[in-house]
């Protein structure tokens, strides 16, 4: 038994002659991967004792590419980042660039940003979640809840005009005012919504199953998910009570009330947890945020956008028929008007944690650089970690519990 | 006390004196630099210290200013104390003839693939790093594509005698 494969990270049982691993290749085109990241596993029967990540299968430079756009042209890129709540990294990007341009936007425009927000967390934890419940054997969840994201993507349709790479932010507000249907739509989902939720509980929190699969299954601990570099649930889900809502509040989100959940083990099961939680709070943002809108009257109840004429697109009628509003446009869209000196980094709290934007501008009409700080890449690596003696069926709700977004993993 | 960029300020310099410098607070968040030798020895400072606590590195990357002589390449640092809610900015600098930078991985263990993202665009060598390799593109690859030297097409350029698009050309 010359050939055996003697790797130095096995230790092999007492008297035992020998002991042959298994590589796996699990992905990176595979169902249970959600996506193009390939992870090459060793196992020993179904125990994992080693496992290596490779990304980077849709790499798409967005980083280069933002450097020979202007403001506008980028908003497209942040859509394909976690394309599970594209308006959360477009809103994102549109506050830094207000930050960096020193807009000061209306309070409506905030509330209705918050609104919209949130509703993308609420798809984004959705899928995450029922995905999880797919990935230990429950179809029917994630069959019964892609209706009520359809709601969610109905609202955006109102509103934008456009489903999963959203665009709608605009410098200043957004690009129209919200259209009557657009409010019954979201009041539709405010009335619906929560027996959804509730139903959706039911059918995991307390099974038995999802229970014994999730407990105990991939766990971070506090210190460790810190060191990581985690944010988001997965980081609340290891006890850490951090939300950039809360910390850094931008967007007026310091006039809602609302809590932020912490699980304790960090495993699969806090994180659902922690996710179906989160997903309690948006629906409670959201409500107070539409009171807010609607408490607006008059002329204020018309405002979507900031007056800022040098950078906010002139409206469409008027670009096809006024000439000045045409120049306006070209000159916004070409990034004829240089954009200020700065240095800046911008954190949001996107679906599954902190995004940030870190932008320089050296006074050109691109961004000298642009570095998107991408969580779920920050949680790839600790992948090896979580799964490391685990079995292989562990190994997989491990990764749709994680969240990962290959759109924005690779960037 | 609540921790004030005036007080890191001061720890930072009572600490590294001259050599920690360039302090400068853009758009609100405190930016200095030190010399590429020191930047394990600041970091560690800034996670060990007891006021300070920056035990969140937040983001890392680099940036290329290809004109400025012996300071090529940019490391930066953002850091992040949770328990103040306190974020600070450090940045080293390298020339890009001999770019390496000593490895925050084992301080921190999010710098492991910030690192190898770091050196798979702009080719900083990070000393002691456990793992150096390209991440997000191929291993053939002999280049570091976010370096300046690589331009994209300007999508604004006017040298170019396209006058079926209606730019530039001439029209007899």
């Amino acid at each position: 038994m010359s050939d055996v494969i003697q790797h130095s990270n096995i230790r092999l049982p007492e008297g035992s002659i020998e002991k042959q691993t298994t590589t796996l290749n699990l992905g990176p085109t595979h169902p249970a991967t959600h996506g193009v990241f390939q992870n090459i596993l060793e196992l020993d029967g179904e125990r994992i004792i080693s496992a290596e990540q490779t990304v980077g299968y849709i790499h798409r430079a967005f980083e280069k590419l933002a450097e020979r756009r202007p403001l506008y042209q980028i908003t497209t890129l942040t859509d394909r980042l976690n394309y599970c709540s594209s308006p959360i990294n477009n809103m994102g990007w549109h506050l830094t660039c207000e930050k960096l341009l020193g807009v000061k936007t209306p309070k409506r425009v905030d509330y209705l940003r918050v609104i919209v927000m949130e509703l993308a967390r609420i798809s984004d934890h959705l899928i995450c979640n029922s995905i999880v419940g797919v990935d230990s054997g429950a179809y029917t969840g994630f069959l019964y809840v892609m209706q009520y994201r359809e709601l969610i993507y109905e609202i955006y349709e109102e509103i934008c005009g456009s489903r999963l790479t959203t665009n709608m932010g605009r410098i200043g507000g957004f690009e129209r005012n919200f259209t009557p249907l657009a409010f019954e739509k979201l009041e539709k989902f405010l009335k619906e919504y929560p027996a959804v939720l509730k139903e959706f509980e039911n059918l995991f929190t307390r099974n038995r199953i999802f229970m014994e699969r999730t407990i105990g299954a991939g766990p971070i601990g506090a210190e460790r998910a810190l060191n990581y570099g985690f944010t988001g649930p997965n980081l609340r889900a290891a006890g850490v009570d951090y939300d950039v809502r809360v910390h850094s509040p931008y967007s007026s989100y310091e006039d809602f009330d609302f809590e932020v959940p912490v699980g304790s083990t960090g495993d699969c099961y806090d994180r659902y947890l922690v996710r179906n939680q989160e997903m309690w709070q948006s629906l409670r943002i959201i409500e107070q945020a539409y009171q807010k809108v609607q408490s607006f009257k008059g002329a204020e109840a018309e405002v979507f956008h900031a007056d800022v004429p040098e950078y906010y697109l002139p409206e469409k009628k008027d670009v096809y028929t006024k000439m000045e509003a045409l120049i306006w446009h070209f000159k916004i869209i070409m990034g004829e008007i240089d954009i200020p000196k700065g240095e800046l980094y911008f954190p949001v709290e996107g679906g599954n944690g902190e995004l940030g934007f870190y932008l320089i501008s050296d006074g050109g009409r691109t961004p000298y650089r642009l570095h998107f700080r991408r969580p779920c890449f920050i949680y790839y690596q600790a992948y090896e970690e979580l799964t490391k003696g685990a079995m292989l069926s562990d190994a997989i709700i491990v990764m749709s519990s994680l969240n990962l977004i290959a759109g924005e993993l690779d960037a | 006390m609540a921790l004030t960029y005036e007080h890191i300020k001061q720890r930072l310099v009572e600490k590294f004196g001259e050599q920690v410098k360039g302090f400068e607070e853009p758009y609100g968040m405190l930016t200095f630099e030190a010399p590429k030798e020191l930047n394990l020895k600041v970091l560690q400072f800034l996670y060990d210290d007891a006021e300070l606590q920056f035990r969140f590195l937040t983001d890392l990357q680099a940036v290329h200013y290809p004109d400025d002589a012996g300071r090529e390449l940019a490391v930066v640092y953002h850091l992040h104390n949770l328990t103040e809610n306190i974020r600070l900015r450090f940045k080293v600098f390298t020339e890009i003839s001999r770019p390496d930078v000593f490895s925050a991985a084992t301080l921190y263990a999010a710098a492991n693939w910030m690192e190898r993202e770091t050196y798979d665009f702009f080719g900083v060598n990070f000393v002691g790093h456990p793992n150096l390799k390209r991440i997000l593109n191929v291993d053939e690859m002999d280049y570091f594509p976010m370096r300046k030297e690589f331009p994209l097409e300007d999508q604004t350029r006017i040298d170019k005698d396209d006058e079926m698009f209606g730019r530039g050309g001439s029209i007899i």
